[in-house]
C-alpha cells in the first residue's frame, strides 16, 4: 500500500453518484445547455406593450371561460360540430378499412419482400408530414369544405393504424400461425385463423383510440379551410367573441373526456 | 363454442351462436349505416366536379413546386432557429409545469384524493384534449402573433402529455423502495428525493424527449395562425401562391423531423 493511498480518507458519508459519469461531458452537456438558453432566450423579440395589453384579454378570456356563451352562434357551432363528427366518423372507418390491407402488406413475416418495401414507403411518407400541412395540400387540390378534412384525417389514420398494425402482426406467437400452415392451409386462411385473432384486441383498440385522435385533428384542419369546427373557431376568435370560442373549447372537451371514457370501457371489455 | 344438431349426421361444430353470429351482423350494419349516412351529411355540400378535377390540379401544383426555389434557404435559416427554440423552450416550460401537475394527480403521491386530483386530472385532460395550433390561435388572439405565443401554446399542449404519461409511471412505483427509506426515518420531501424521483428519472427522461420531438414536428406548424417559426413563412408563401418556396420549405421541415426523430432516439436509448 502506497501513502498515497494511505492518506486518502475512506469516505464516511455517501454520496449519490452523478447522472453522466464522465466529468468532462457533465460539464460540457451543463455549460452547451447553459449557452443555449442564454441564445435562445436573448433571441426572442418580445413586444412588451402588446403583452400588456394581452393580459387584459387574456383575463377576459378566462372570465368567458367561467360563462361560456353557447346560445348566440349556436348555429353556426352546431354545424361545425355535424362537419366534424361525420369527418371523423367516416375518415376513422374508411381509414381502418384501407389500413388493414396496408399494415398486413407491411409485416414482414406475412409479405414478400417487394409488398413489405413498398407498403413501408407508404407509410414513412404519410406519417412524415403534420395533418395540418396535407390539408392544406387537400384543400389546393379538392376545394373547400370537409371533405378536405375527411381526405387528411384518411390519410393519416392509414399511416398510423397501418404502421402499428405491422409491428403486432411481426410481434404475433409464430406457434399458432405455424399450427394453421401445418394443417395446409392457405394464405388467406393464415391470415384468418392464425394471425387476425391473435391482433384483434389491440386493433379494436388502437381504432378507439385513432378516433378520438382523429375528432381532436378535424379541429384543427378546419384553420386551413378544410371543414370543421376549427374554422368556426378561428372565426370567433378573429372577432374575439372569446365566449363563443369558450363555448367551443367546452364543447371539444367534453367529447374528447367522453371518447376517452368509452374506449376505456370497450378496451377492459376486449381483455 | 357451440355445438349444433344437423339434420343428416349428427353434429356440427361451430364458432358461435345463432344469437351471436346475429347480434355480430347487427352490430356490422350499424356500423356501416352510420359510416354511410354520415357520408351523405357531409358531402352533401361537396362541388364534385372540383374533386373529379384533383389529379389535374395535383400535378399541376407538383409541377409548380418543381424545382424548389434554393436560393430561399437564406431567409430561412432564422425562421428554423425560432422554430427550435419555441419547441425546446416550451418543452422546458411545459416540464416545469407538467411534473408538479403529475405528483398532484398520481393516487399514491397527491396530497388529497378527493380535492386535488380531480383538479389536476381536469388540467391535465383540457391541455390534452385541445390540439397546439389551437392553444396556437387562442394565444395569438391574446398574446400577440410572435415566438412567445407559440412557446406558450406548445407548453400549454406539452403539459397534458408530460403530465400523463408521468403521473402514470409514478403510480407504478416499486412501493418496498418507499417503505424502506420511511423505514431509516425520512422526511416526507426525502422519501421523494430518495425513493420516489430515481424510480421514476428513466420514464420522466424518456417522457419529455419523446415530446421534444413531437414539440418540433408541431412548432414546424404552429406559424400558420402566427405563432411564429417557419410555419409563418409557410403561411406567406402559401399566400402568394409562391410553390416553389412551399415545396423548399416542406423539404426543410422534413429535415428537421427526421434530424429530431434520429436525434431523440438516440439520447433515449443512451438513458434507457
Amino acid at each position: 500500500m502506497t501513502a498515497a493511498a494511505a492518506t486518502r480518507a475512506y469516505p464516511t458519508v455517501w454520496r449519490r453518484p452523478p447522472l453522466i459519469e464522465r466529468t468532462w461531458l457533465r460539464w460540457a452537456i451543463t455549460g452547451g445547455a447553459v449557452l443555449y438558453l442564454v441564445l435562445s432566450v436573448g433571441s426572442l423579440e418580445i413586444n412588451w406593450a402588446r403583452l400588456s395589453e394581452g393580459l387584459e384579454r387574456g383575463w377576459r378570456f378566462l372570465i368567458a371561460f367561467a360563462q361560456p356563451d353557447f346560445v348566440s352562434r349556436w348555429d353556426d357551432i352546431l354545424d361545425g360540430m355535424i362537419e366534424s363528427l361525420t369527418m371523423t366518423v367516416t375518415s376513422t372507418a374508411i381509414g381502418i378499412a384501407l389500413s388493414i390491407p396496408i399494415g398486413v402488406g407491411a409485416a414482414r413475416n406475412l409479405a414478400p419482400l417487394p409488398v413489405y418495401l413498398a407498403c413501408r414507403a407508404f407509410i414513412a411518407v404519410s406519417r412524415s408530414f403534420q395533418e395540418v400541412i396535407i390539408a392544406i395540400l387537400f384543400v389546393a387540390m379538392v376545394g373547400f369544405g370537409p371533405l378536405a378534412g375527411f381526405l387528411t384525417l384518411t390519410l393519416s389514420t392509414m399511416g398510423f393504424l397501418a404502421k402499428l398494425l405491422a409491428e403486432d402482426i411481426e410481434d404475433i406467437d409464430p406457434g399458432q400461425a405455424e399450427a394453421i400452415r401445418a394443417t395446409g392451409g392457405t394464405w388467406l386462411q393464415l391470415v384468418n385463423y392464425g394471425v387476425q385473432p391473435q391482433v384483434m384486441p389491440r386493433l379494436i383498440g388502437l381504432s378507439m383510440y385513432r378516433f378520438d385522435i382523429n375528432f381532436r385533428e378535424s379541429a384543427v384542419v378546419g384553420i386551413v379551410g378544410a371543414g370543421g369546427i376549427g374554422a368556426t373557431l378561428n372565426t370567433a376568435l378573429d372577432r374575439y367573441e372569446f365566449d363563443s370560442a369558450a363555448a367551443i373549447l367546452v364543447i371539444i372537451i367534453v367529447i374528447v373526456m367522453a371518447c376517452e371514457y368509452t374506449s376505456s370501457v370497450v378496451r377492459r371489455h376486449i381483455k | 363454442m357451440p355445438v349444433i344438431r344437423t339434420a343428416e349426421d349428427g353434429f356440427d361444430w361451430r364458432l358461435r351462436t345463432p344469437r351471436a353470429v346475429l347480434l355480430r351482423w347487427v352490430g356490422w350494419f350499424a356500423l356501416v349505416a352510420l359510416t354511410v349516412s354520415c357520408w351523405q351529411l357531409m358531402t352533401a355540400d361537396t362541388i364534385w366536379s372540383f374533386v373529379t378535377d384533383a389529379p389535374t390540379q395535383g400535378a399541376d401544383i407538383v409541377d409548380r413546386m418543381m424545382p424548389p426555389r434554393w436560393d430561399y434557404m437564406a431567409k430561412l435559416w432564422w425562421p428554423l432557429w425560432d422554430t427550435i427554440n419555441i419547441a425546446t423552450l416550451g418543452t422546458l416550460a411545459a416540464v416545469i409545469m407538467g411534473v408538479p401537475v403529475a405528483f398532484l394527480a398520481a393516487r399514491n403521491t397527491t396530497p388529497s384524493v378527493t380535492l386535488v386530483r380531480p383538479v389536476a386530472l381536469l388540467i391535465i385532460v383540457s391541455s390534452r384534449s385541445i390540439n397546439s395550433l389551437i392553444w396556437a390561435l387562442l394565444l395569438v388572439s391574446i398574446l400577440g402573433p410572435g415566438v412567445l405565443a407559440g412557446i406558450v401554446a406548445i407548453a400549454l399542449r406539452s403539459i397534458g402529455f408530460i403530465g400523463k404519461l408521468l403521473y402514470e409511471a409514478i403510480e407504478e412505483i416499486d412501493v418496498t423502495q418507499v417503505e424502506a427509506v420511511t423505514a431509516s426515518g425520512a422526511g416526507p420531501t426525502q422519501v421523494m428525493d430518495y425513493a420516489i424521483v430515481p424510480q421514476i428519472m428513466p420514464a420522466f427522461a424518456g417522457i419529455t424527449v419523446f415530446r421534444w420531438d413531437i414539440n418540433i414536428r408541431e412548432s414546424a406548424v404552429v406559424g400558420l395562425v402566427g405563432a411564429g417559426g417557419l410555419g409563418l413563412q409557410l403561411e406567406a408563401s402559401l399566400n402568394t401562391l409562391a410553390w416553389p418556396q412551399v415545396s423548399l420549405i416542406l423539404l426543410v421541415i422534413l429535415a428537421t423531423v427526421l434530424l429530431s426523430e434520429w436525434l431523440s432516439a438516440k439520447v433515449r436509448h443512451a438513458i434507457i
